[in-house]
């Protein structure tokens, strides 16, 4: 499963294209950002509903290919230009923390 | 190999930029990927520590072939008890700071596991300097 089909599967909302071929195995789901930090894993998808640049300096350091930002969560404009700059792919969910790892859980288990 | 960076109050927004270049840097050092992390975590965790509580601040960060020394120094508050500090899940975040994310006491508990060698010097009312050594394999 790579970002693309993540995109296509999920109907998300892409808004910086990069890393789509990524493959992703696995994905966090968390909104505190030290969580993440201390336990996230490289290679994996950051599932979110935090907003602002700090979220793809994390995703940059930790190497996670994407980020997806649940209930239409609106990125800050630093957040898109960091992920721009970093490339991080910026992906946005209509669905809730919860829908998004379940489909999520069902197509890479 | 050194480097100066300075810390704001307040500021989140640039917050990172000082671990985003030293891992840059590591990574054309052909540093192991592992260390790599390490580092970048215990820095950013210290980062976010003095932008958070401290009024102002500098991390230096010096690299050769056995290690990364990262040492981020503010004036501040300081911390009245480090025990205290040191234990996961206690934080005196301020509300704003947590709605962020940030403020689950797992900053310093997440420096301790990725350093190699960890030492804070603080004193209340003047400040806090936090020396991080990670060894590089």
């Amino acid at each position: 499963m790579t970002v693309k089909d993540l995109i296509e599967k999920l109907d998300l909302k892409c808004l910086n294209p990069v890393n789509l071929d990524a493959e992703v195995t696995s994905a966090y789901a968390c909104d505190l950002l030290s969580d993440v930090m201390g336990n996230a894993r490289s290679g994996q998808v950051w599932i979110t509903m935090q907003t602002h640049k700090n979220v793809t300096a994390i995703a940059s350091l930790k190497d996670m290919p994407a980020v997806i930002i649940v209930r239409d969560g609106v990125p800050d404009d630093d957040m898109l230009q960091h992920a721009k700059d970093e490339d991080i792919c910026l992906l946005v969910s209509k669905d809730t923390t919860f829908e998004v790892c379940g489909k999520l859980y069902e197509l890479i288990k | 190999m050194h480097y100066t960076f300075t810390i704001e109050r307040g500021n989140f927004a640039d917050a990172g930029q000082a671990s985003s270049n030293v891992k840059r840097t590591l990574k054309q050092l052909g540093v192991d990927p592992a260390s790599i992390k390490r580092a970048v975590v215990a820095l950013f965790e210290a980062e976010i520590n003095a932008v958070a509580h401290a009024y102002g601040g500098t991390i230096d960060v010096d690299i050769d072939a056995e290690k990364v020394m990262m040492v981020v120094a503010d004036e501040g508050p300081g911390i009245p008890n480090l025990e205290l500090a040191m234990q996961e899940g206690w934080s005196t975040a301020s509300p704003q700071v947590r709605e962020m994310g940030y403020g689950a006491g797992m900053g310093l508990p997440n420096i301790k596991k990725n350093t190699d060698e960890l030492k804070i010097d603080t004193k209340v009312g003047v400040g806090t300097t936090v020396t991080m050594i990670v060894k590089l394999v």
